[in-house]
């Protein structure tokens, strides 16, 4: 306990004195740059990374007993096999002949908790997002499993035909316009070296190093919100800067651009969780 | 005759090619159906939001790479959505405009009914010179009034670029403020002045 708690004091100063340098001065565009990347190297010390408490809740919760089935996840199978956690979100989204569907990690693990341990579902997602005070059972699961797979490779599913289906519908999602400013994704993610105000934009509309680099670091530990965050939430912060309504948690839409981006990504060696701004 | 045998063999390789294509394009129809199973709950006003107008459809269907007739289709239905104002002054006050264009907030679901948009300018333009944090989305604007030499037609382009980007750039990334009703008519002056009034720091 007492060593998150210095790694937190130590980012906080670390982080003020990179906002320091920031408004101390009006530097040109390639120094701020500069600046924000220090910034970023100082938060990616993993001895100060509170994300790794996210993984540790979500181990107890992945073998306790819960639910009507006092059932604990131990069975549920990712897509390696009953139980197999290891490697097994370097795969995620993909098909599950058991539910007919492609699928996500959070959209897997309610699926589980349904079907293996009887627990309830609505109650799970009410808290999908966790806040000051309310521990998200998703966001730790997932954190758990991601953190499995670290230093694999992300391979995307793309054999079956529903995968191939969600890799082509997410690329469209990706080029729709809509919301009152008419932003699509594509509107912040399709060119090289673009930033809105000081944060850089990874081009994800190529296959490659930003994609790789984008998608091998989620889940990780927002410092601004002090929680760790999966893909669901980038992609409903995403949606909500866009001027889009609010996309429903565990859907196909957030799933087939998830699918489309691990295309984008394949390849990117998984490092997760990661700490960002 | 020839023709029509040429076709079909065209046609015949298409079809050999067609399932060995990694990915096809996906039908309108299904990807609708993914859109309603994420945001099928939103208010019917939200929903109108995200469904496409007619420009909007062509920009998705190109990937906002528009043919030069459809480009020519895009200016002529956008120009006349664009609503000049009746007192024939384009230009209000700079100190609003800044407050305008620095203001992001608005239009997200997360904001408390009532909010005030603002343009949020600064996320892809700069501006003031000596304002460090600027997007780089769009191209920089300083000193964007003082190059045009204060010029009348200048000002009246900027008015219609800001209140419809469509009605000058086809499938502009650029939103539509005014015809989306982002910004009312006052603010998108006032951000005009931020532009063009020689005492705004973008001319400094």
């Amino acid at each position: 306990m007492k060593l998150p708690i210095i790694g937190a004091a130590v980012l906080a100063a670390a982080m003020t004195l990179a906002a320091g340098h920031l408004t101390a001065q009006a530097p040109p565009q390639d120094d701020s740059e500069k600046e924000i990347e220090r910034y970023r190297q100082m938060l990616s010390d993993p001895f100060s990374n509170p994300g790794f408490l996210a993984v540790d809740r979500g181990e107890v919760l992945w073998a306790e007993p819960r639910g009507a089935k006092k059932a604990s996840l131990e069975a549920c199978d990712l897509g390696e096999g009953p139980g197999k956690v290891d490697g097994a979100f370097a795969k995620l989204p993909r098909y599950f002949a058991d539910a007919d569907r492609v699928m996500d990690t959070e959209q897997r693990l309610l699926w589980c908790m349904d079907k293996l341990q009887g627990v309830d579902i609505k109650e799970v997602v009410s808290r999908r997002f966790s806040g000051p005070g309310r521990a998200s059972d998703l966001e730790d699961l997932t954190a758990f499993i991601a953190n499995k797979s670290s230093g694999m490779k992300i391979q995307p599913q793309l054999s079956h035909p529903k995968e191939i289906e969600m890799a082509a519908v997410g690329e469209e999602l990706f080029y729709r316009r809509g919301g009152v400013m008419d932003f699509s994704c594509a509107t912040c993610h399709a060119e090289e070296g673009k930033r809105i105000r000081l944060q850089g934009l990874p081009n994800l509309s190529t296959p490659g190093a930003a994609a790789q680099a984008t998608m091998a670091s989620w889940p990780t530990y927002r410092v601004s919100q002090s929680a760790l965050r999966t893909m669901q939430h980038r992609l409903w912060d995403c949606y909500r800067q866009q001027r889009w309504p609010v996309p429903e948690y565990g859907s196909d839409s957030l799933t087939a651009l998830t699918v489309f981006l691990q295309k984008q990504a394949a390849g990117g060696e998984i490092a997760v969780p990661s700490i960002k701004r | 005759m020839t023709r029509t045998a040429f076709a079909a063999a065209a046609c015949a390789a298409l079809l050999i090619a067609g399932p060995a294509l990694a990915q096809q394009k996906p039908s309108q129809a299904t990807i609708e159906a993914y859109v309603k199973s994420t945001f099928g709950k939103a208010s019917p006003e939200w929903q109108a939001r995200i469904t496409p107008d007619e420009s909007l459809a062509v920009c998705n269907a190109t990937r906002n790479n528009v043919s030069s007739a459809e480009a020519e289709a895009i200016i002529k239905r956008e120009l006349p959505k664009v609503v000049y104002p009746a007192d024939g002054k384009l230009l209000g006050d700079w100190k609003k405009g800044y407050r305008v264009a620095n203001n992001g907030r608005g239009g997200q679901f997360s904001d408390p009914p009532g909010t005030v948009a603002g343009g949020n300018c600064f996320a892809c333009h700069q501006l003031d010179p000596k304002e460090v944090s600027y997007g780089t989305l769009g191209p920089s604007l300083t000193a964007y009034g003082k190059d045009r030499k204060y010029d009348a037609e200048a000002i009246k382009d900027a008015y219609t670029k800001i209140y419809n980007s469509m009605a000058v750039v086809p499938c502009s990334n650029m939103p539509r403020f005014g015809t989306n009703k982002v910004l009312d008519e006052q603010q998108i002056k006032d951000v005009m002045a931020y532009l063009f009034d020689p005492e705004s720091p973008v001319n400094k």
